[in-house]
């Protein structure tokens, strides 16, 4: 147990000793959620639209009236046909173009149907898909306020018909955190005892492989639980992301993904021979599958069948499933105890495999 | 005692060591001597089990590094070729981190490394990276030292330190030697040869003698002649070409120069050198040094 404890002892030393090792492990994360949680925020306000009203009626100027006083859009211009919309797109300024049909608040009151366009300039996707959600949004209230059939509203995304766009969320960024403080760190920290030739030391020393994967991880675990807190505190505080369900278990859940990610990094410094090694493998193989593949940034249901079997075996993906299950829904372990077990299956693997492939010798 | 039985490794295509069989006396001082190359640290690693012979048998004090690997790596106390102790670390930190994992404490051992620590110790809080070469070594030696092995294994402990750390480290071995503990040392310089009990001669992973460096020396047969002159580079082509020559070498300032025939005299050389138009020749005979019978080994084993 003293050479355990001795064993831990230095690697928290190895870890305070190095501004680079602190840099990442405290500033980075810090640092990547306020760039992601800032950069692509879902909030938008006071975008500019245009307006082409045929009808110029009681129910549009009402329409329109609730639409500007959502605080969502600015009128940015009132446009008189429809060969103006391109234009008001072209400009830059308008992000959306709404388009009432003549005789709409006619249709509105005798049929109980009128119709409205809303012209999206969907070059930004992300922001075409809120604002066109945002207006349908208003439009519904307004329906069920005044008990007609409905305004039926036509959306069409103009320039990317598709809306190939990503949303992001705290459980995605979490993931990647985790993922990199953990798997990354350990990997690089197993490997550099093997470049600099202290592993052989370690080799030679009673010290057993199990000792010597157990003292590299405790370290990691603190910090990636110190790390898990300063993201939730940010997202609570900075970000307004409630915890829906219990902190404890999200803390838990936490706990379970980095052991993961601690056990992958240790199956990756067993194969890698050096830093640098070390560093690709858990950037393209783990950063990359991560961001793409664990549903962080696409949705899983929109990717081509393979990719989604693939996407199983990614480990994130859970966990991202387990975090929107806890924060954002407030689900208990009822609800995700499936997943929950993945996790686990993943750790009690990698761990199998890294203990068997840590090398008692300096050969294979 | 270590036995050593007809041990062979390569790696890939490389035959490090090739049937390599010696024998190493209890609390005996004993030297691999040999270029880079010749498979030292491979056949240290196999000595120390991180390595496992493709063939042959090592037994280290009746223990067998395939097989018994833990116990081996508890008596044997092994110092790599390379600086493989923390750099991020102070030299106290190092150390005790050493003890602690060898289940020993700095105090329990003391009086093993003493000699050697008390002369780093005033800068104990310094980092190991900022350690002067000979520094880091006694650094490395008493972290090998401090579980008390029964066994030494320094595999070039004195590669890029200083002539006056060199001597200072010798002179430890021999404390340490005089405390019962068998020490086996590699060294790519020829002159540390001379200060080991027995040496053996390593080139191309093959073991060519194990020997008293004296006797070694004594073995070596025929006369060497060290030449100076105003171009000792053309003196060396020249004498490469006399059909008398059977090997000519730099060796400091000088050639050494070895002739086929057994009798020939300094002034043979001399005016075959005048000849060829070279001035200020001089030449004298010399007593041949372990560096000089290494080359004849090599020599012997290229031909």
């Amino acid at each position: 147990m003293n050479r355990f404890i001795a064993f831990v002892k230095k690697e928290f030393l190895h870890i305070f000793r190095d501004y680079r090792t602190m840099m990442i492990l405290f500033i980075m994360p810090i640092a990547q959620i306020l760039i992601f949680g800032f950069a692509i925020t879902t909030e938008i306000q006071n975008a500019s639209i245009a307006i082409l009203d045929k009808s110029k009626d009681e129910v549009t100027r009402e329409l329109t009236q609730k639409l500007l006083a959502s605080g969502y859009f600015s009128a940015d211009q009132y446009l008189s046909s429809e060969s103006e919309i391109e234009s008001a797109f072209k400009q830059g300024r308008a992000k959306m173009v709404i388009v009432y049909e003549s005789n709409f608040g006619n249709n509105y009151e005798k049929i109980g149907a009128s119709n409205i366009q809303l012209i999206c300039d969907a070059s930004d996707p992300n922001t075409a898909r809120i604002l066109s959600q945002y207006a349908e949004g208003i439009f519904a209230s307004y329906n069920r306020t005044n008990q007609a059939i409905g305004i039926i509203p036509e959306v069409r995304m103009f320039y990317n018909e598709n809306l190939d766009g990503f949303y992001m969320s705290i459980p995605g960024i979490m993931a990647m955190i985790l993922m990199l403080v953990s798997a990354m760190m350990t990997s690089i920290s197993i490997t550099r005892e093997k470049e600099f030739g202290s592993m052989e030391v370690l080799l030679i020393s009673p010290l057993r492989p199990l000792q010597i994967i157990l003292g590299k991880v405790t370290p990691y675990i603190l910090m990636a639980v110190i790390n898990t807190i300063s993201i939730l505190a940010l997202g609570y505080w900075v970000f307004g992301v409630p915890v829906k369900g219990s902190l404890a278990l999200l803390l838990f859940e936490c706990i379970l993904f980095t052991i993961l990610a601690l056990s992958l990094g240790i199956l990756i410094s067993t194969v890698a021979k050096n830093q640098m090694v070390a560093m690709f493998v858990s950037m393209f193989a783990l950063m990359l599958p991560v961001i793409l593949l664990s549903g962080f940034i696409f949705p899983i249901d929109n990717m081509p069948v393979i990719l989604q079997w693939i996407s199983n075996i990614i480990p994130p993906k859970w966990f991202i499933i387990i975090v929107k299950t806890i924060m954002l829904k407030g689900g208990g372990l009822e609800y995700i105890w499936k997943e929950t077990l993945i996790l686990i299956a993943f750790i009690v693997v990698f761990v199998g495999l890294s203990v068997k492939k840590f090398n008692i010798r300096l050969q294979d | 005692m270590i036995e050593i039985n007809a041990i062979s490794k390569a790696f890939d295509n490389v035959q490090a060591v090739k049937e390599v069989s010696l024998q190493v006396d209890e609390g005996e001082l004993f030297g691999f001597i040999g270029p880079d190359g010749a498979g030292k640290t491979t056949l240290f690693r196999m000595l120390n089990s991180l390595i496992v012979p493709d063939a042959g048998s090592i037994s280290l004090f009746g223990l067998d590094p395939v097989k018994q690997y833990k116990k081996v790596r508890q008596i044997i106390g092994y110092m790599p070729g390379k600086f493989s102790l923390y750099t991020d670390l102070s030299i106290e930190e190092n150390l005790s981190f050493f003890a602690t994992v060898f289940g020993t404490t700095i105090e329990e051992n003391y009086h093993l490394i003493e000699d050697i620590y008390k002369q780093i110790e005033p800068f104990k809080k310094r980092l190991a990276g900022q350690l002067s070469g000979g520094m880091k070594q006694k650094l490395a030696l008493s972290c090998a030292l401090i579980h008390k092995p029964k066994l030494l294994l320094l595999d070039e402990p004195t590669t890029g330190v200083d002539a006056v750390s060199r001597r200072e480290f010798w002179d430890m071995l021999k404390a340490l030697k005089s405390k019962g503990i068998t020490i086996v040392v590699s060294t790519p310089y020829m002159d540390e040869a001379s200060l080991c009990d027995r040496v053996a001669l390593m080139q191309n992973g093959k073991v060519h003698a194990v020997e008293k460096p004296q006797v070694i020396v004594d073995q070596f047969m025929g006369n060497i002649f060290a030449v100076k002159s105003n171009n000792n580079y053309k003196s060396l082509l020249q004498l490469r070409t006399w059909e008398h020559c059977k090997n000519v070498y730099p060796f400091g300032e000088s050639l050494h120069y070895l002739d086929h025939r057994s009798k020939v005299s300094e002034k043979e050389i001399e005016n075959f050198l005048l000849e060829k138009e070279l001035a200020e020749v001089e030449v004298a005979l010399v007593t041949p040094d372990i560096e000089d019978c290494f080359i004849a080994f090599t020599q012997t084993e290229t031909d």
